[in-house]
């Protein structure tokens, strides 16, 4: 084995070991938008793709390099525009002020639902 | 390894923590969003990184310029346009696009890769064909098996299981070529043993997925993002790049890690999905038996009466709430009868929705607050003292057959909906769940039936709510 595979497989093996701890963490509530995280995370593959340019010089490797970023530059926009499109969707209706997030406060939606909650007006939409 | 390119793995290094602490933010909504800017500012160093490195290596020709940048704009656009016009009901099909190209852009790398090698002297190392077979034969079969999961859940290929005579045989045939050639590859280069290993495992993906029914989906999703996950990983070995090793390395950890946690909620095993179980589909809904005397029926007038006075509602949405496109109708009536002072919570089984937690993305969606979805573990015992449970959709996972031994549905976890005062079910007919079997919930005293789709019927029960209130 050179140093470099070890290299390798010691970074790959602690990525592994990393990425069971912090994901362990994720509450159920939020695995569709995990999911939808980690399928960005692996848009890295564009790198990947770029790099083909550095020695590709014939049609082979134009095609593969040109399908290559097609597909991982859909997969890492879209990816992380939609993974920000649904968690923009969670929202807290705080039941008192002061409490922790002040983030689930901004819209009026939030405050709407405080405003019911509290019972200073009807919320309807 | 010269020091400038040490310095680009450094800033490789330094994306990837941005991931690891992107993904460590998601550990509340509160923070998810947060979560989400720290991971693209990763990405947006590491492709930085990137394009300097290839600007400091300056081989890339114009011609590859303009190929590169093309396919990148291109496919950007559609991932943008994908991303915002998306329905949040279709998001199971998007991901799984996602998985589909992102598998298929790692195998691509690595048959690159192994072209340039092959063509070029000092010829294919030893450990780079190891991993090149492994990225070519996950990216393949995730790329091919990942439309069709898309397609299933779109609607464009049958939900049903589709097997056909001797298909176990094909599969199997196309298992063993693609391991055999790549076997083979270890001991001799070859561009024509490569390009066999690819077909076969495309064609290993497209039989791997049809014959699992669509109730399984929210499995072969996380399955398939796993499988993305390690391909990327195996190219980033062949490339030597610690960016796409690390974040390969995630994906795959927290795919495989869904995968048990689905898996688990349905009590099946993995290997009693992908072999093909009984999962027969979404299909089973409409096509009931005979509605049995013991079934108590009640009408929209019946079932608002007793929402509207009760002091305490859990709400079990599952599957036929989100085929019916049904969560905004259920979350105006949570809405109204919260603003009556009725307690409100929604109780989410972990498989409810057609991935995981995709349920809680469509009543999000319906503005309901995060705080009131409740997990199975927390809300179970909460059924004891609820006056009203109203199960919309859901079946199977509120069978209080699973808690008895010697059924098809023995073990799994299900929601303790009998616990509860009484019981409405909303659902279109008395048929059967995807385990084909009926739902003793149905014919307990305190339970009613209310037989209508589910969308009409959070139409009628809130306009018989206000109508009572008024």
């Amino acid at each position: 084995m050179s140093t470099a595979l070890v290299t390798d497989l010691t970074i790959f093996v602690l990525a592994l070991l990393v990425g069971i701890e912090v994901i362990g963490k994720v509450p159920a509530t939020l695995h569709t938008p995990l999911m939808s995280a980690t399928n960005s995370i692996h848009g890295i593959v564009l790198a990947g793709a770029l790099l083909i340019g550095v020695t590709a010089h014939n049609w082979v490797g134009y095609v593969l390099a040109f399908i290559a970023s097609l597909f991982a530059a859909a997969n890492v926009v879209g990816g992380y525009v939609v993974t920000g499109r649904m968690l923009k969707m969670f929202r807290k209706k705080a039941p008192q002020v002061s409490q922790e997030s002040v983030e689930s406060l901004d819209g009026h939606k939030g405050l709407k639902g405080l405003a019911g909650k509290v019972g200073i007006g009807r919320a309807q939409s | 390894m010269s020091g400038f390119t040490n310095n680009i793995q450094f800033v490789y290094v330094l994306a990837a923590a941005c991931f690891v602490i992107g993904l460590h933010l998601m550990n509340s909504p509160a923070t998810a969003r947060r979560g989400n800017q720290v991971s693209t500012a990763g990405m947006v160093i590491a492709i930085a990184a990137t394009l300097i490195l290839m600007i400091h290596y300056g081989t890339v020709t114009a011609t590859g310029w303009i190929v590169l940048i093309t396919g990148a704009l291109i496919g950007s656009g559609v991932g943008l346009y994908a991303a915002r016009t998306i329905q949040m009901t279709a998001i199971p099909q998007l991901v799984s696009m996602f998985n589909s190209v992102g598998g298929g852009a790692a195998a691509l790398v690595a048959i690159y890769g192994y072209y340039y090698a092959e063509s070029h002297a000092g010829g294919v190392l030893g450990t780079t064909t190891v991993f090149t077979v492994l990225d070519v034969i996950i990216g393949s079969v995730t790329f091919s098996g990942s439309i069709i999961a898309a397609g299933k859940l779109q609607g464009l290929i049958g939900g049903q299981p589709i097997v056909f005579k001797g298909s176990r045989l094909l599969n199997l045939v196309l298992a063993v070529v693609a391991i055999g050639t790549a076997a083979y590859m270890l001991t001799t280069a070859s561009l024509l043993a490569l390009l066999i290993v690819v077909l076969a495992s495309l064609g290993f993906g497209v039989m791997m997925v049809l014959p699992i029914g669509g109730a399984d989906m929210p499995v072969v999703i996380s399955l398939l993002n796993a499988f993305t996950g390690t391909a990327v990983a195996m190219a980033g070995f062949v490339i030597g790049n610690w960016a796409l090793i690390i974040a390969g390395a995630l994906v795959g950890a927290s795919g495989g890690i869904l995968t048990k946690l689905m898996a688990d909620a349905m009590n099946r095993s993995l290997v009693n999905i992908i072999v093909g179980g009984f999962g027969t589909g979404d299909s089973a809904v409409a096509i009931g038996g005979p509605v049995d005397a013991q079934v108590r029926s009640i009408a929209a007038d019946d079932a608002a009466i007793q929402l509207a006075y009760a002091s305490k509602v859990i709400i079990v949405p599952g599957y036929g709430l989100a085929a019916a496109q049904a969560q905004h109708g259920v979350a105006e009536l949570g809405k109204l009868l919260e603003d009556r002072g009725i307690e409100v919570s929604y109780a989410i089984h972990p498989v409810a929705g057609r991935m995981p937690g995709h349920m809680n993305v469509l009543l999000a969606e319906a503005n309901v607050p995060y705080p009131e979805l409740v997990e199975m573990d927390e809300i179970n015992p909460e059924f004891a003292r609820t006056d009203v449970a109203l199960v919309i959709g859901a079946n199977d996972v509120t069978n209080p057959a699973a808690r008895r031994p010697g059924n098809e549905i023995s073990g799994m976890p299900i929601l303790d909906v009998d616990q509860a005062k009484s019981i409405i079910v909303i659902k279109r007919s008395m048929g059967h769940g995807y385990a084909g079997l009926d739902n003793e919930l149905y014919y307990n005293p305190k339970t009613s039936m209310y037989f209508a789709d589910a969308k009409k019927a959070m139409t009628e029960l809130t306009s018989a709510v206000k109508t009572l209130v008024a």
